[in-house]
């Protein structure tokens, strides 16, 4: 059954499209998280400190990560959106989905790297 | 003894099930002819939908085990994994009975997209001249082969997501007519394809170019409707 | 989605793809050096480019976001359109306040 309703989605561009629109979606939901942690700064620095020190731990260094991660692939998705919209139909978007979301992997590998 | 398949069809409309029949497996055949034998010999009470069976018409569009396919041309060895097959009514449209859709909604939309010619000359004038060389004519060449299957628009998760979505058939209808320096309809097709459900809601999955028999790129089509309507828009040629 | 929510989408979008990868540089040589929150603030505070820059962002991350998760609740969710809209304006009015509240708490504390 579940095979059946996957039938016709099994096409990277598809994914692509789900993998944006979740990017997207968890961007969303730690933005306010993210501005709200800034905004310690206007009590001082040591609020602020004090998060970056809690911050440092392994768990929230791996979380970091995915969302650079997360990051880069709705960056990298989002602009072959914008080619295909606003430029000639460039045949392979397969291969140019695979691409960014490699090199989104690879962006977040080099932060997780920096950071051990 | 000869080998049978085992296949499931839809029976009933909205609500219903899907029944399983065994039916003799032949060296070659189509899904049309499985869906064929089933009623001739098996169940009359089938309902289905087919014409030509040559793969012209797109009458014979079905979901074959979860893709929107022509089964006229779907060879059963290449589909009927381990001997089943499951084949149901084309998706995103209403069932009328077992394989056959309301194919309405789907015109209708074609319709609200402008998909109709707009003469600008009358008989009395010299026919226009085409060079089929033009970029014009190219992009409308790369389009026009739309038989209006509906094969794009079940296969279309957007269509499926957004009732108010026009559908990749008749907004790459839409744009053939946007390329078509003899149409005179062009600020109102724009404005129609620029609300709320036009080309703007296509995220470019692009199942529908995945899925088309005839090899089709709505998305691109649908993507050039996008410059067009953006640069109008802009303009103020057109207003939402 | 209509061809003026697209508009304000993309144009958005188009904006933010220079201004993300520069934050991720700036990301990337802060984790490298290992700041400190002083250090950090020690680089914002009473910056007129810092505060131009995350202006910008901020400005176009809360109309880029809200028209985004408009077409995700129009498409996976069954609420009311009204409803809708009204809750991704307050979603890009949040964010946009909390933004710019954190803009201030890094450059003019």
């Amino acid at each position: 059954m579940i095979a059946r309703l996957l039938a016709h989605r099994a096409n990277a561009l598809w994914l692509a499209a789900l993998v944006h629109r979740l990017s997207g979606l968890a961007l969303a939901i730690f933005l306010p998280l993210h501005f709200y942690t800034l905004g310690l700064a206007i009590e001082g620095e040591a609020s602020l400190e004090g998060f970056l020190r809690w911050s440092d731990r392994p768990l929230v260094k791996v979380s970091e990560a995915l969302l650079v991660f997360v990051l880069a692939v709705h960056l990298l998705g989002g602009v072959r959106l914008l080619v295909l919209e606003n430029f000639s139909w460039l045949d392979g978007q397969k291969r140019l989905a695979v691409l960014a979301a490699a090199a989104a992997a690879i962006v977040a590998f080099a932060f997780l790297a920096r950071v051990f | 003894m000869t080998q049978t398949l085992q296949v499931s069809l839809w029976r009933g409309g909205a609500e219903g099930r899907y029944q399983v029949y065994e039916v003799p497996l032949r060296e070659n055949q189509t899904v049309l002819d499985v869906v064929t034998w089933v009623q001739r010999n098996a169940d009359a009470t089938l309902s289905y939908r087919f014409a030509c069976r040559v793969g012209m018409c797109g009458s014979c569009a079905m979901t074959v085990n979860g893709r929107p396919r022509w089964t006229c041309r779907t060879h059963v060895s290449k589909v009927a994994k381990g001997g089943r097959l499951a084949i149901g009514p084309l998706e995103n449209l209403p069932v009328i009975k077992d394989l056959a859709t309301d194919m309405a909604p789907f015109f209708e939309k074609w319709q609200q997209a402008n998909g109709a010619f707009a003469p600008s000359k009358s008989r009395a004038e010299p026919i226009e001249r085409i060079s089929p060389d033009s970029d014009d004519r190219r992009a409308v060449n790369a389009a026009i082969e739309c038989i209006n299957c509906g094969v794009c628009y079940a296969a279309c998760d957007t269509v499926r997501w957004d009732p108010d979505y026009l559908g990749p058939a008749a907004l790459n209808r839409a744009w053939t007519l946007v390329n078509d320096e003899r149409d005179a309809g062009n600020t109102a097709r724009l404005a129609a394809v620029a609300a709320d459900g036009g080309c703007h809601a296509c995220h470019s999955h692009q199942s529908c170019q995945e899925h088309c028999p005839l090899a089709l790129n709505p998305t691109a089509s649908i993507a050039g409707l996008k410059r067009r309507t953006t640069a109008a828009y802009l303009r103020g040629e057109i207003k939402l | 989605m209509n061809v003026r929510l697209y508009i304000w989408q993309r144009t958005s979008a188009a904006i933010m793809a220079p201004l993300v990868v520069v934050h991720l540089l700036v990301i990337f040589y802060a984790m490298r050096k290992g700041f400190s929150a002083a250090e950090i603030l020690s680089r914002t505070r009473g910056s007129v480019a810092w505060a131009l820059f995350y202006g910008l962002f901020i400005a176009a991350a809360s109309v880029h976001a809200p028209i985004g998760l408009r077409t995700i609740l129009a498409e996976w969710t069954p609420l009311p359109a009204r409803m809708r809209d009204v809750a991704v304006i307050a979603f890009g009015v949040a964010l946009a306040v909390l933004g710019f509240r954190a803009i201030a708490a890094v450059v003019l504390s």
